[in-house]
């Protein structure tokens, strides 16, 4: 297979990533490369990428692609061509000294030297994958060999003061063995088998709002930072183009005077920008926490979009923290701050949807009006609870609009104990699982009636 | 005029001469950029050099540089063409009398009362020139549906006057802050290339080319410094313009070293809210006593 058959297999693997690579692109990229020498890979990486992934988001996938692409396909050629790695790691003995190996892989990783950390990698599968020839399933090793080599990201303090994993490891430096491990098991199912195994489609919480601790806090900033300077310039756009505006007829009316009564100045009605009044419900329990607090985040930087704003969360009871937002900037601080203050898990700490709603209603009822906008953000599970579907409703109903925010793809609701149709019927309920998403939410809120 | 580049390597050691420190990839897609004719599309945050990316190019490649700001409202006439009525009525006044008006139109829409804009200055110019669309986020949709034309074809058309085409190929940058998701058939037609805040070698290597008699040590602490202001959550982030201001701050200053009080009383230079001058204060300030601060 020729170079071009590779780059158009390639451009189709991005397509299915969700890339938008079109024929001209791929076109501008063969042109490219005509004027590159492709011998260096950077620059053969670089080219393809100005070319290829148009936005910054394309480009955190084109990176996951081509990593991904490029190795397979020198494996399958080295595969056709006969071509085996030999030399290499070769275990002399039986024994390897694990301890020793254990503290090499760790300074490396506290070092970050990549190719030092490569060698380190295929010993240690070398080592750890003997005991029992390996599952079959390639993630399930790889996590499989970490724990043994007890490599954490925490601090582990019963260890030697000597040794480099005492103080925990760099978690990006544990992230990027594991990949080389991947990467190195892989290469060894390739050589067995002597085919490629079926490509495994990025993982999608590679692109989905944080759901757990582990994800990077400096990420979900830079969205938020984005979020925030997208979400301000928007309104003005709006408002400069007026397509459809609606005949002021009083003014209209009053301007005609001074032509005699003809209406030669049409005045219109201005178009404002819709200032709602919120209401934001949080479920915070473990399930859902990041999701909930990072969207508590987003609408409080927002905040001055907004006439006004509570918010609550809730696992089995509900609670006000709409103060903690106003004193802290900090997402890190105000997820400590819920967890520590709000009081809102009581003794099981599943959540209860029915005690939620009856405590809400008697908190706000009198408060609502048809101009409130209520938002919940929760997964509607109910681990087996009374939904209350009822009390919901009869909150809806006094409220202007309400939106049900749920961080689950679609294809789970209903299962299990997820109830979400149950409320479905008094209110809009929309998935919430990536930043887009949200994004598109946040819009839909703000945009001038 | 200068010939093309003839290499990426090239590129980028013209790109140093003229006092602009080129990523690898700046410099490659530079490179083709001038290869291929094919427009840039430069995004990141703001102050990373995106708009001093063009200048180092036109300075390298010794070309004019016409630069179109873009702000909301820009419009055809202010960015295209304009005819200069004034003149126009000015010249039918002048001989009112006795010439047809097929005469007088075939005379006022000439080339002599068009207006020239810097899409038309950089299209009608005979030498090649760089064009920079600054902050193209800024516009609506249907400046850039209009530009599209100008960058696939390189030629406008003037109904009164034919079509003009562009007789050299200008290098053209578009920059970008982020703030609208531009539309694919305009990034379709671009390469692109995604300016971040540099590594810390890297900053220090600009720092030092921009202030060349800043000490090592004090240059060395300054960037960590800005890198670390740049890892909390604030409104701005310090960029590389504002790290070359703060060096050359403390070099009139005479500072020796970055301590407390210096770092206090400059604060300003680089951070540009009074909220994050707090938060800044807070979480770097108190660490200046500590052993980093005397690295």
């Amino acid at each position: 297979m020729g170079l071009p058959e590779s780059l158009l297999q390639f451009g189709e693997e991005l397509r299915s990533e969700g890339v938008a690579v079109g024929t001209s692109a791929l076109l501008d990229a063969f042109a490219a490369l005509n004027e590159v020498p492709w011998t260096e890979p950077e620059d053969f990486r670089e080219t393809l990428a100005a070319t290829l992934a148009k936005s910054q988001d394309d480009r955190r996938v084109f990176e996951l692609v081509f990593d991904r692409f490029f190795f397979r396909a020198a494996e399958l050629a080295a595969v056709r061509e006969g071509v085996r790695e030999d030399g290499g790691v070769e275990i002399a003995g039986d024994e390897l000294d694990l301890e020793a190996l254990r503290a090499q892989i760790a300074q490396a990783l506290r070092e970050g030297n990549e190719g030092q950390m490569r060698d380190l990698a295929r010993l240690a599968i070398a080592a750890f994958g003997r005991q029992g020839e390996g599952s079959g399933v390639i993630g399930v090793d790889v996590q499989r060999i970490r724990r043994a080599l007890g490599l954490r990201a925490e601090p582990q303090p019963d260890l030697p003061a000597a040794d480099p994993r005492r103080e925990g490891l760099p978690r990006d430096g544990i992230r990027r063995f594991e990949a080389l491990l991947r990467r190195e098991l892989e290469r060894a199912q390739i050589e067995r088998t002597e085919q490629l195994p079926p490509s495994r489609p990025l993982n999608e919480l590679d692109r989905a709002l944080p759901s757990g601790p582990l994800q990077d806090l400096a990420a979900v900033h830079r969205v938020v930072a984005q979020l925030k300077r997208r979400l301000k310039t928007q309104g003005q756009e709006q408002r400069g183009r007026k397509r459809r505006a609606a005949v002021d007829m009083r003014r209209t009316m009053r301007a005609s005077l001074e032509y005699g009564g003809v209406p030669v100045v049409i005045k219109t009605k201005p178009v404002r920008p819709r200032r709602p009044e919120i209401y934001v419900l949080c479920d915070v329990s473990t399930s859902v926490t990041s999701a909930s607090v990072f969207f508590l985040s987003v609408l409080h930087a927002l905040h001055d979009a907004f006439r006004k704003m509570r918010s609550f969360v809730f696992i089995e009871r509900i609670s006000e923290v709409t103060d903690v937002f106003v004193k802290e900037r900090d997402f890190r601080a105000v997820s400590e701050a819920i967890a520590r203050d709000a009081g809102v898990a009581d003794i099981s700490g599943y959540t209860d949807y029915g005690r939620v709603w009856q405590e809400f209603q008697t908190l706000v009822e009198d408060d609502l009006h048809p101009r409130a906008t209520i938002i919940v953000l929760g997964d509607a599970r109910t681990n087996g609870r009374d939904p209350r579907a009822d009390l919901f409703a009869h909150v809806a109903a006094k409220a202007g609009r309400t939106f049900w925010l749920n961080p689950e793809p679609r294809l789970y609701w209903n299962y299990g104990d997820s109830v979400i149709s149950a409320y479905e019927e008094h209110c809009q309920a929309f998935e919430c699982w990536t930043t887009q998403q949200l994004e598109d939410f946040v819009k839909a809120l703000t945009r001038p009636t | 005029m200068a010939a093309p580049p003839a290499s990426v390597q090239e590129v980028s050691e013209g790109l140093r001469e003229v006092g602009y420190l080129p990523g690898e990839s700046t410099a490659l897609v530079s490179y083709l950029a001038a290869r291929l004719g094919k427009p840039v599309l430069v995004e990141g945050p703001a102050g990373v050099g995106k708009t001093e990316l063009a200048k180092a190019l036109a300075r390298y490649l010794d070309r004019r540089l016409v630069r179109l700001q873009c702000y909301e409202g820009l419009d055809e006439a202010k960015a295209l063409y304009e005819w200069n009525y004034r003149k126009q009525l000015l010249r039918i006044q002048a001989e009112a009398e006795g010439i047809g008006w097929q005469e007088v139109q075939d005379d006022i829409f000439g080339s002599e009362f068009l207006l020239e804009r810097p899409l038309m200055t950089a299209i009608a110019s005979p030498e090649p020139v760089v064009l920079l669309i600054d902050e193209i986020d800024k516009t609506d949709q249907e400046f850039e549906a209009m530009l599209l034309e100008v960058l696939s074809d390189f030629q406008i058309s003037i109904p009164e006057l034919g079509r003009i085409e562009a007789t050299t190929h200008p290098i053209v940058l578009l920059t970008s802050n982020n703030t609208r998701e531009l539309t694919e058939a305009l990034k379709r037609r671009c390469l692109y290339l995604w300016l971040d805040y540099p590594e810390l070698e890297h900053e220090l290597a600009i720092v030092k080319l921009h202030s060349p008699d800043l000490s090592d040590s004090v240059a060395r602490k300054l960037v960590e410094l800005v890198a670390m202001v740049r890892e909390l959550d604030l409104k701005k982030p310090p960029s590389i313009a504002e790290s070359i201001d703060w060096a050359r701050a403390l070099l009139l200053l005479g500072a020796e070293d970055i301590d407390q009080q210096t770092f206090t009383e400059t604060l300003s230079i680089i951070v540009k809210h009074r909220t994050d001058l707090d938060v800044v204060t807070e979480r770097v300030g108190v660490r200046l006593g500590s052993p980093l601060g005397t690295s």
